[in-house]
């Protein structure tokens, strides 16, 4: 901690420089997403300005400068999960795309009617519409393992949940509502015990807690890269390699295929099967800056700075009157999420702004979360690496502001 | 600190929001409308009873912030025994209003509805003010259940 300098982080992050409403910008929503530092905005600039050019196809200069690029981004993102190699690494728009790749084209050739796909409780919508989508296609069963009220899976009641007819877990790593932590290890050690795949869906969990697939042993792990500091528009699927071959492509077209005639097609290769047309080439090397930039940092260091100040801010909301926190598990990533006695998240959210502070208010794209509490919406703060304790003292100033306007 | 949030949030608002009017289930309604905002999960449940092309009465339950709860309630008292040509006509200028930069704000028309037309400057909050009177809208429709996204 004692090395780790937050403003000169902030310094990296030309867009925190600014006023909102007549106020310094205090930025907790990087939960939703996160602002980009100058390496990422160089990285994007210089392809396009210096090196822009379709890739895998030109022989010229410009083409295989693109190229490289490209696939350097890929071997960064392969280093960032430990993957064991760069065919198991799909670029895709983002976690979202990843997790409808794998249920058309995993799940679609594999699972039959009465097949079961697990999730959990405290799933974003992106972890179960493509499963209902599935449902309405395959006639396949959705189970969800229950969570307490600290927002922790109930591990005895999720374990008596894989059955015989299970044939995926997909679950998150972090929660984007709660903030929660799951035991990813033990569970798909469990899964792993009967047979049963798994994917884990890392968008919140990517620019928190290092990730190493392999020591994981997940089949599948998910995430997008506009919340680790790259681009929108830019995600990642990891596949282990065998799986991914087995599985057939999720959309046709050109860069996919070795051989085209009007009556067969042969497909390419991994992981150029599951990339039809020309990619998000300046998204993928921006989020390769992106991924350099936080090893530059270390994530080890940015997690520890994010559990003091959610710490540091937990145990200043919990002094405000009538202020309920939705989410306290004991492993939580940098997610405060609470509501106000008869103040409603988007009146919250409305005078933060004034007061320079951007938050979430809202259900999340977690409906389901927001029913088992009883809430309609909840206010979110999430912490970023450049974020400090004088913000999270801005954030309390600004809910007692709340508490007061609505007296 | 917070001066000109008070052009959104006025003190009527708080007031219709701790108290709102009309803020009851109408047994012998003759129109029902279910309201929804899936963008924010506001949702209110408007009760109309229209006699001989009046509406004579009007009540609602539901969740929603100070802004749609306040809206609502001061729709409500506005249109009470109003026809339902000019329950119409109120719905349009309300619309107008809130949604339109450069409308002229005619403060006679709309009386204690003006409190609400601070809400232009705020985008993200116009369908809060809105969902009420989307609901009217679709009461005198006849339809049963209307979303705004």
């Amino acid at each position: 901690m004692s090395n780790y300098d937050v403003q000169a982080l902030r310094r990296d992050f030309p867009l925190l420089h600014q006023s909102v409403h007549g106020k310094p910008l205090v930025y907790l929503d990087n939960a939703a997403t996160a602002q980009k530092p100058q390496a990422v905005i160089d990285a994007i600039e210089h392809y396009y300005r210096q090196d822009n050019a379709n890739i895998h196809r030109g022989v010229h200069t410009l083409s295989q400068r693109a190229t490289d690029a490209y696939e350097n981004a890929r071997a960064t993102v392969r280093r960032f999960l430990n993957a064991a190699g760069d065919k198991e690494i799909i670029f895709v728009r983002g976690a979202t795309e990843a997790i409808n790749l794998v249920a058309q084209s995993f799940g679609r050739t594999r699972l039959q009617a009465g097949d079961e796909v697990l999730i959990t409780a405290m799933e974003h919508h992106a972890n179960i519409v493509p499963w209902q989508m599935l449902r309405e296609q395959l006639g396949i069963v959705l189970k969800v393992a229950p969570m307490n009220d600290a927002g922790e899976l109930l591990m005895d009641e999720f374990a008596a949940l894989i059955g015989p007819r299970t044939r995926l877990l997909a679950v998150t790593h972090m929660s984007n509502a709660l903030g929660t932590i799951n035991p990813v290890k033990r569970m798909v050690d469990l899964a792993h015990a009967q047979g049963v795949p798994v994917l884990l869906d890392g968008a919140q969990a990517v620019p928190h807690i290092p990730v190493d697939v392999q020591a994981l042993d997940c089949d599948f792990y998910v995430f997008s890269g506009h919340k680790l500091y790259g681009p929108t528009g830019i995600g990642v699927l990891y596949g282990k390699q065998a799986l991914l071959e087995s599985m057939p492509p999720y959309q046709g077209g050109g860069d996919m295929i070795r051989r085209v005639t009007f009556d067969k097609t042969e497909y390419a290769g991994l992981p150029f099967k599951f990339e039809a047309g020309t990619p998000h080439i300046a998204g993928a090397i921006g989020l390769g800056a992106a991924i350099e930039y936080i090893a530059s940092i270390g994530l080890t260091a940015i997690a520890d700075h994010e559990h003091a100040l959610l710490a540091y801010a937990t145990e200043q909301a919990l002094t405000i009157p009538g202020l309920r926190l939705i989410g306290t598990a004991a492993e939580k990533g940098g997610i405060l999420s609470f509501v106000l006695e008869r103040i409603h998240p988007h009146d919250v959210g409305t005078i933060l702004d004034h007061c320079g502070i951007a938050v979430r208010a809202g259900h999340h794209c977690a409906m389901p979360v927001m029913d088992f509490f009883g809430v309609p919406a909840t206010t979110r703060a999430s912490f970023a690496l450049y974020n400090t304790f004088e913000e999270v003292d801005v954030l309390m100033e600004g809910i007692r502001e709340v508490v007061k306007v609505f007296g | 600190m917070l001066d000109n949030i008070r052009d959104l949030y006025q003190e009527v608002v708080f007031d219709h929001n701790r108290n709102p009017r009309n803020f009851r289930v109408m047994e012998n309604a003759n129109r029902t409308v279910e309201g929804f905002n899936p963008l924010c999960g506001d949702k209110i449940t408007l009760y109309v009873k229209i006699d001989d092309g009046i509406v004579s009465d009007v009540s609602f339950q539901g969740q929603g912030c100070a802004i749609s709860t306040a809206s609502a309630s001061l729709m409500t008292d506005i249109v009470k025994g109003k026809s339902e040509a000019e329950a119409e006509h109120l719905f349009e200028v309300f619309h107008r209003i809130t949604t339109s930069q450069d409308a002229a704000i005619n403060l006679d028309e709309l009386g204690k509805l003006a409190v609400l037309a601070g809400v232009r400057a705020y985008p993200a909050r116009v369908k809060c003010a809105t969902l009420a009177w989307h609901s009217l809208q679709a009461a005198l429709k006849n339809q049963t259940s209307v979303t705004t996204e």
